[in-house]
């Protein structure tokens, strides 16, 4: 590893050729609150030390003073971009805890507003990462999609980002008359529309040359420094949670996993835009075979009930009073629950104590990880490709540092 | 309440119900006594590793096959002791399975050999253990606070520092 992420880089360095440059903490391109200090010689990068923790709110210390059904909405902040993925990977591991079964329905509808959540992702990073480099037009293109997205959103949970759709038992609503219509109508045309995005970047010549063999990984680096998702792939690692170890009846769908052995920003770009066409395909077979049924698990104690046997069923009325005043007892354990965010593994470790509180949430972030190879991307390559290196891995800070 | 109730016995019958787990059948052969105590639950199994052969340990699942590390983190188990617990997640990506790696580390001289010499991954991990727990790690190249300010006071995750409020 040589001096990687070591020490802190002193300002009055002894080598007379390098300079310090503080990129960031309010750097458009940085993404949120990210400060990298870079030492450079000319304009060539000789060492990058990432500093965060700005956006730093004490999430999993909350975590510890809710109950387990009042972590939700906490998850949604926490990755503000694709808040579904932290509501699922939260649920699916207090679900582990306590063992429920939830009914196809509920997964399926998981599985489709994933695959949502993992389009509006990719299209936030498509429009910002183009931006990043130069290419405006096609960060208006993308949050064109990007609002009908939230709208179809809107609708159904009635918020447009911080959704908290996903609830511990199953999904909180069920969507209402016209939103299939309407997401199968988005689906139809979206092919269509990634198709100009590609016309716009994919053959563009000031794109290629600035992703091309630039922000490059080895397989070996990516591996031992922790990087996850479309980064790993774009690596040569052929790895996906969702296929590889699937979750919430992940398995009952046909997708390709797509892998590149380009190692560089490029190949990141074309993976993500590949994986979108997937996203696409997974969703509307969700949509093809959402099953009728129930969208809560049959658990009483745990799930809230609906509105209307509370009005009328005096035991309806018990159960939500008990679960609103004191949450519901978990038995004690520890699990540790991975799925495939937009960003990579999002894993949740959530340990018990058997009482109504999460004895500790600690949330594995993929980008918190995939950062550490920063410097393995930009070191010997020029300032401008740094911007280009972070954009690559599609960094949010608030997942970062929560 | 947590792991500290468990005995040998209990660590013995999930050894040899498991004795054909790659990582069991590896840390057994080649660390043999390390393993304090070992938990199946939820199809999740959890080694609690003697705290000075947590390198050797994590050497030989490597070897073994679990060629990735996904998490490092920490619970603090107070009042009980050992207090903290240091949870290692580790992947692998062949036998598409996963192992967690315990180590308890008491209060007095809360502190644990680092294993970036093995996966670099762990590097910032640790620095938040490091940064929101106080248990240093010993041979990390960088073991400096990461998201709080370098002149916070105290450390947030332990139980004994309030959510709210002043301490």
């Amino acid at each position: 590893m040589g001096n990687l992420l070591t020490a802190p880089i002193a300002v009055d360095s002894s080598e007379d050729r390098t300079m310090i440059l503080n990129m960031g903490p309010q750097h458009p391109s940085t993404h949120g609150v990210l400060r990298l200090v870079l030492e450079i010689d000319g304009e060539v990068v000789v060492r990058v030390a990432p500093d965060i923790g700005f956006l730093h709110t004490g999430i999993e210390k909350t975590c510890e003073a809710k109950f387990y059904q009042q972590v939700v909405p906490l998850t949604d902040r926490i990755d503000y971009i694709s808040p579904m993925h932290n509501n699922l990977c939260y649920c699916l591991a207090v679900e582990k805890l306590l063992q429920l079964e939830i009914p196809e329905r509920a997964q399926w509808l998981r599985v489709m507003m994933s695959e949502l959540t993992r389009l509006n992702s990719h299209l936030v990073w498509l429009g910002t990462h183009a931006m990043d480099i130069g290419a405006l037009t096609v960060f208006l293109y993308c949050f064109r999609e990007r609002e009908q997205i939230l709208r179809l959103f809107d609708d159904l949970a009635g918020q447009r980002m911080m959704t908290s759709y996903f609830r511990i038992g199953g999904v909180s609503l069920e969507p209402p008359l016209d939103f299939f219509g309407r997401l199968r109508a988005f689906l139809k045309t979206l092919p269509e529309k990634i198709d100009e995005y590609e016309n716009l970047l994919t053959g563009n010549r000031i794109f290629i040359n600035r992703t091309k063999g630039v922000g490059l990984l080895s397989r070996e680096d990516a591996i031992s420094l922790g990087v996850t998702g479309p980064p790993l792939r774009a690596s040569g690692v052929d790895w996906d949670l969702r296929r590889d170890m699937p979750y919430s009846g992940y398995e009952k769908f046909q997708f390709k996993v797509p892998v590149s052995t380009d190692c560089d920003v490029w190949a990141r770009y074309v993976l993500r835009v590949q994986e979108m066409r997937e996203s696409i395909k997974i969703a509307t077979q969700a949509l093809d075979g959402l099953p009728e049924g129930p969208i809560k698990a049959d658990a009483p104690k745990i799930v809230l009930p609906d509105r209307e046997a509370m009005k009328t069923q005096m035991e309806a009325l018990i159960h939500h009073f008990k679960i609103v005043t004191e949450g519901f007892a978990v038995p004690a354990g520890e699990v540790y629950q991975a799925i495939e965010s937009s960003r990579g593994e999002m894993g949740y470790y959530v340990v018990s104590d058997g009482t109504a509180k999460p004895y500790r949430v600690h949330m594995r972030n993929p980008t918190f990880a995939t950062l550490q190879a920063i410097e393995k991307m930009c070191v010997g390559r020029l300032i401008a490709d740094v911007v280009a290196a972070i954009g690559s891995i599609d960094i949010v800070l608030g997942e970062i540092d929560r | 309440m947590g792991l500290v109730t468990e005995t040998d016995e209990n660590r013995d019958a999930v050894l040899a119900a498991h004795a054909d787990h790659r990582a069991i059948a590896a840390l057994t052969q080649h660390l043999p006594g390390a393993i304090q105590n070992a938990k199946y639950d939820r199809g999740e199994l959890t080694l609690t590793i003697a705290r000075e052969s947590i390198i050797a340990a994590c050497k030989t699942v490597q070897a073994a096959g679990y060629n990735f590390l996904v998490d490092v983190s920490g619970v603090d188990w107070y009042p009980n002791q050992p207090r903290f617990q240091i949870s290692y997640h580790i992947l692998s990506h062949s036998l598409k399975q996963r192992i967690r790696l315990a180590v308890r580390v008491g209060e007095g001289d809360p502190s644990v050999d680092s294993i970036t010499g093995v996966w670099p991954a762990a590097n910032f991990y640790e620095r938040e253990v490091f940064d929101l727990f106080g248990v240093r790690f010993g041979g990390h190249p960088n073991m400096r606070r990461i998201l709080l300010p370098e002149d916070f006071q105290g450390n947030p995750l332990r139980k004994d520092f309030p959510v709210e409020g002043y301490r």
